[in-house]
């Protein structure tokens, strides 16, 4: 075993190289401030990929651990470690910083040093919530991330942006408290804030129940879960789009990694007492907003509520407690960052040059951007489940999974083979096929090299998810068995 | 070489075609381009008349080619089954895609998207060769929904046209409503045998027929079958899941003749004789596809009579034949089923062909009203579609009539629920498949030439037709010799291969036919006995009558269809609206599917949680500020008189309950 504390460069690298990064100041240096960036956001996602190329996939225990104390008094730890499930996260999230600081390169003309230096100090904090086995200790990276979050989109959001800045801001913040009452009561039982010694702390059926609907409210917000998922269709409309890009492939995931570390492992018996209304309200998700989906006229907003219908499929699979189901939903998260990420860059494209996200200010755009349009169809088919792309993947399995519980339940999540290629398609159909709609769309100019990189690495990773998901499952086989022995493990008492 | 690297090659040739085709496109040029597609279906083709022979020779294959993903203990695998039902379609599929291609260098050469074009029909074979060679259900619905994907593509390829992007949407949703109800046949599957593989679900087959569906009391290899079942019924386009198949004529006709109806179109009919081991343990589930299947050979068979547009008639046909291919599955005579996909893919790839050939001519005039005598200026398409319709109305010793006449008998034989239906169905579409095949065929070869002169006014801006006084010519070569091609099958397949195929049971283990079914088959193994047989048998005098008919109505006496027309104005009005199949789809389900959106949207999310819930919330929140604010005036003289009441409550309390 190597010395190296991956985990802590993966953390304190993009931090450290944000703040120096916010150092270069005025605008004037704006050109400093995006090469420093890149070059951040580069030596972060390098430091990850030893933590791929060294893990062993035979074991559930976590690996490449850092355990230093830092609170002697309330026995708080700086622990760190990953298994096979946070592993994909941690490099998900690095690797999409990069794709971000590329993104935002000249679309963000003003505060140029602040905006690239808040994406790589949340890309730090995001590393350090999913490696994080010290229950304070996420929760310090759980709440800092709040920050940058609502500065990208309260700064250089839209025209809306307070609104949606402090929507964002106070529903995660209300969700948070219910977990910090969680978080202390279990220090209080145990007398520890190790994560993993809760996973084994016997809890009686009533602190259970009240344990699973704080930790329900604290990660649903996140997720989002129907009904407490208003706030991200206005937060996704006004953030720019690499806040977009990043909310959407990473910040959701942190909602769901909380079912997975907390939620599932710790009160195991409410989580299976009370599977059947997060059955219900995933299934909502995917059904209701699948039709929300279908009326919206933003091109954002739409893409905002397919990716809270796909996180429906990621809820609905970690409460099918079979190996399928959990599968199925942690590989339709890894896809709905390159998915959904990629969408929000395409319209992100389209915006830079039209400054609007209404469908009906577009129409025609292949004539005038072929290029963008090859790319964006394969973004919108993955994104409405084809087989070959990574979007089929998620689904299929976890829909397999569905199938071995119930039929009902696989029938009504199956229903997004038929509204996710209605609504995806219809809108691709009225901004990019047909005549040329204006003068706006007429004098479109086709994606710059900058943005063919970007797009065409996401669409690689797409791919290869789509047509080879055998290393990503495979990692992740013994962790798994491992959640689901806890999950379906009694918790309580005799 | 060993046999697994040819497997392997037989789809990756046509997938290396379409990638250089498309992504290189501008670099090699036209003619680059149509060469590296065409080399790519040309060795996929010949390998696969290689493994044909090899097959033949009693080899088959049943293995992995790489392991996709490993989840709860299911392996998901990418791999082929090759046998005899494989060997057939991997034949059909290559020869009938290299035709196009070779024919799509004549029919797209004026095409901008050119390249664009011929990287999709190679992608198209690729997807259609991953399907048919599946030994498992991932891999089928892989296979199942690129192939959906390419037609989407292809129907959309001229995407300016509002009718082209409507159609191909309309198109690819339809399918995906089947597509759902294959990926829960195929769950079913993996949730009650723990696999994918196909073998697994043959093996358990019996087993399977005895448990229900946990919580629902259906019988569980029944709903398995249906479910799967609503797969093919949107790929083969079975009522009522037929009506994208009508509009994806929108897409240039090369892909009307390979994909919507020589070769996707089948893959249900394909799939269902994949399955026969499971659906012979389910007669609820024959009886469902025998119905289904009668009406649509039936009843599509009708609206080819009242279409004017050439390409629409054809399609019809496509619809009604598919509807007898479905009939033979229904009847547990899967080797039937499969027989006429074959040679119904020989005809009807020729009469699209041919009719991409008469659009050339006519300078892409549809309406067949307004053509009339070409038999004179193109003679090798005249020819050709002759062939190619007596082929289609099962004319003795043409290859169509032996694979419908086998239908036939089968429906005959048949007892299971709904056999009398279909049999009665089957019969009557011989006589209609006559009419409209020869209706099309008068109106465009014989007659008066109606071309040149002034249009019905419909011109909507790519429909041009011929000038006055201006004549079609015949196609160059590369038009024609694919039409040639396919017409030396669309002849003589039938009379080669009936005996062998369906007489001495060809396809073996590969398809499991019913026992009234293999009971009949001794009667096929001859085909000089079955024209015989034929002359004595009703469809042969109702294909005849229904010939006749088309020559009286629309040569010896064209006012006769306007009389008749006025007559039954009420039939005709519903037929001309195609039952009203599109109008309840757009009306009840894509309408109802934005109305119900719009107000979740308006109602649910703006009204329901954030009006009441959020903002319900923050006015709370401000409403007890403001009240509490009451409180905090900031005057001492209020706090002063206020803690002076105070005092005085308590004391009250105090002296009074203490």
């Amino acid at each position: 075993m190597t010395t190296i504390p991956y985990l802590s460069l993966a953390i304190w690298i993009p931090i450290l190289g944000g703040l120096l990064v916010l150092a270069t100041g005025p605008d004037t240096n704006a050109r400093m401030a995006r090469m420093a960036a890149l070059l951040t956001a580069i030596l972060g996602f390098a430091v990850t990929i030893p933590l791929y190329v060294g893990f062993d996939a035979g074991t559930a225990a976590m690996q490449f651990s850092e355990m230093h104390s830092w609170i002697k008094h309330f026995n708080i730890n700086y622990h760190l470690g990953i298994d096979g499930i946070s592993l994909w996260f941690v490099l998900l999230n690095s690797f999409m910083t990069v794709i971000v600081v590329v993104a935002g390169w000249d679309s963000i003309r003003s505060r140029v040093a602040q905006y690239m230096a808040a994406f790589l100090i949340m890309s730090g904090l995001m590393n350090g919530i999913f490696s994080a086995l010290d229950g304070v200790l996420f929760y310090i990276f759980f709440e800092a991330s709040l920050i940058p979050l609502y500065l990208i989109i309260g700064v250089w959001g839209g025209a809306n942006r307070v609104y949606a800045a402090f929507k964002f801001f106070l529903f995660t913040l209300a969700g948070s408290l219910l977990l910090l009452l969680a978080l202390i009561y279990l220090y209080n039982t145990t007398g520890s804030f190790e994560i993993l010694d809760w996973h084994k702390t016997p809890l009686a059926m009533g602190v259970q129940t009240l344990m699973f609907f704080a930790f329900l409210v604290a990660f649903g917000v996140k997720v989002p879960m129907w009904p407490i998922h208003t706030w991200l269709p206005d937060a996704h409309v006004e953030a720019p789009t690499g806040g977009s890009v990043i909310l959407a492939a990473i910040a959701l995931k942190l909602g769901a990694y909380g079912f997975v570390r907390f939620a599932l492992p710790i009160v195991p018996d409410a989580c299976r007492e009370y599977s059947w209304f997060v059955i219900g309200l995933s299934l909502i998700a995917v059904v209701y907003i699948g039709f929300v989906a279908l009326a919206q006229t933003d091109m954002k907003k739409l893409v905002a509520y397919s990716s809270v219908s796909h996180m429906g499929f990621v809820t609905l699979g970690f409460f099918m407690f079979n190996e399928l189901g959990i599968e199925g939903a942690l590989i339709q998260m890894i896809s709905h960052g390159f998915i959904s990420g990629a969408m929000f860059l395409c319209i992100g494209v389209l915006y830079d040059r039209m400054h609007s996200r209404q469908i009906t200010d577009y129409g025609g755009v292949v004539n005038t951007m072929p290029k963008f349009a090859a790319f964006f169809m394969l973004f919108a088919m993955a994104n409405a489940g084809l087989p070959g792309t990574s979007g089929f993947v998620g689904e299929f399995t976890v829909i397999l999974g569905a199938m071995k519980v119930n039929f009902g339940i696989a029938f009504l999540a199956a229903t997004t083979l038929i509204l996710g290629a209605a609504y995806t398609l219809w809108m691709y159909k009225r901004v990019v096929f047909g005549e040329v709609a204006n003068e706006k769309v007429a004098g479109l100019a086709d994606i710059n090299r900058r943005e063919f990189f970007f797009l065409a690495v996401l669409a690689l990773c797409v791919l290869a998810m789509g047509l080879y998901p055998f290393p990503f499952t495979e990692v992740m086989h013994a962790s798994v068995s491992n959640l689901l022995e806890s999950a379906n493990s009694v918790k309580i008492p005799l | 070489m060993d046999m697994t690297t040819l497997y392997l090659l037989v789809p990756l040739a046509p997938l290396l075609g379409a990638i250089i085709a498309g992504l290189f496109g501008k670099q090699i040029g036209r003619t680059g381009a149509h060469c590296v597609a065409i080399a790519g279906v040309l060795i996929s083709f010949i390998i696969s008349v290689v493994i044909f022979q090899d097959v033949q020779a009693g080899n088959t294959f049943n293995g992995a080619v790489y392991t996709w993903m490993q989840a709860g203990g299911v392996n998901f695998e990418v791999g082929f089954l090759i046998d005899k039902l494989t060997v057939v379609m991997m034949l059909v599929v290559t020869f009938v895609s290299l035709m196009v291609h070779i024919y799509t260098i004549g029919y797209m050469s004026e095409d901008p998207g050119y390249q664009r074009f011929f990287s999709y029909i190679s992608l198209f074979t690729f997807s259609m060769l991953m399907l048919v060679m599946s030994n498992n259900f991932l891999q089928l619905f892989f296979g199942w929904e690129a192939v959906g994907l390419v037609s989407y593509l292809l129907i959309g390829f001229w995407y300016k046209r509002p009718t082209a992007i409507y159609a191909n949407l309309k198109a690819f949703l339809v399918n995906r409503v089947g597509d759902f109800g294959f990926l829960l046949g195929i769950a079913l599957i993996v949730a009650f045998t723990g696999s994918l593989a196909y073998t697994d679900a043959f093996d358990s087959a019996s087993r399977l027929a005895g448990m229900e569906v946990a919580g629902l009391g259906w019988p569980l290899l029944t709903t398995i079958c249906i479910c799967l079942f609503i797969g093919a019924m949107g790929k083969s386009a079975q009522v009522p899941l037929h009506v994208w198949l009508p509009d994806s004529m929108e897409g240039p006709t090369p892909i009307s003749a390979l994909i919507h109806a020589a070769t996707m179109v089948t893959a249900g009919i394909f799939m269902v004789a994949r399955m026969s081991p499971l659906f012979e343990f389910s007669e609820a589930a024959l009886s469902f596809v025998l119905i289904i299947g009668a009406t649509t050979a039936l009843f599509m068979g009708f609206l080819g009579i009242v279409q004017n547009d050439i390409k629409r008639v054809v399609a019809y046909s496509t619809l009604s034949q598919l509807g007898y291919m479905t009939v033979a599955l229904g009847a547990s005579a899967y080797s039937a089923g499969v027989y006429h996909l074959m040679t119904h893919a020989f005809f009807k790839a020729l009469l699209f062909l041919a009719a991409g050939s008469v659009i050339i001519a006519m300078h892409h005039e549809q309406d067949i009203r307004n053509m009339g005598g070409l038999r004179k200026y193109m003679p090798i398409t005249w020819v050709t579609s002759l062939i190619g319709s007596l082929a289609l109305i099962g004319t003795p010793f043409f290859s169509g009539f032996y694979s419908k006449d086998s239908i036939i008998m089968a429906v005959g034989q048949s007892s299971i629920f709904g056999s009398t239906y279909a049999l009665l169905c089957v019969n009557i579409g011989v006589f209609v498949t006559a009419f409209y095949s020869f209706r099309m065929y008068f109106l465009v070869f014989h007659g008066e030439e109606r071309f040149g002169k002034a249009h019905h006014g419909h011109d909507d801006g790519h429909h041009h037709g011929l000038a006055p006084g201006q004549k079609p010519h015949e196609t160059p070569w590369v038009v024609t010799l694919p039409l040639i091609l396919l017409a030396i099958p669309s002849v003589l397949i039938g009379f080669f291969t009936i005996g062998p195929m369906l007489g001495e049971g060809w396809f073996g283990s590969a398809i499991i036919d019913g026992a009234g079914f293999k009971a009949i088959a001794d009667s096929l193994q001859s085909p000089l006995g079955l024209v015989l047989h034929g002359f004595m048998t009703p469809p042969f005098w109702l294909a005849l009558a229904g010939v006749v008919t088309a020559w009286v109505f629309y040569l010896r006496k064209p006012e006769l269809p306007a009389a008749i027309r006025s007559k039954f104005a009420n039939i005709h009005t519903v037929l001309e609206n195609k039952y009203y199949f599109d109008r309840f789809n757009e009306i009840v389900f894509a309408g109802g599917a934005r109305k119900l959106g719009s107000s979740l949207w308006s109602k649910g999310e703006q009204g329901l949680i954030d009006g009441v819930g959020v903002s319900g919330s923050s006015r709370l929140v401000t409403l007890i500020a403001r009240v509490t604010g009451l409180f905090q005036t900031g005057y001492l003289y209020q706090y002063a008189f206020t803690m002076i009441v105070g005092v005085f409550v308590l004391l009250t309390f105090w002296v009074f309950f203490s």
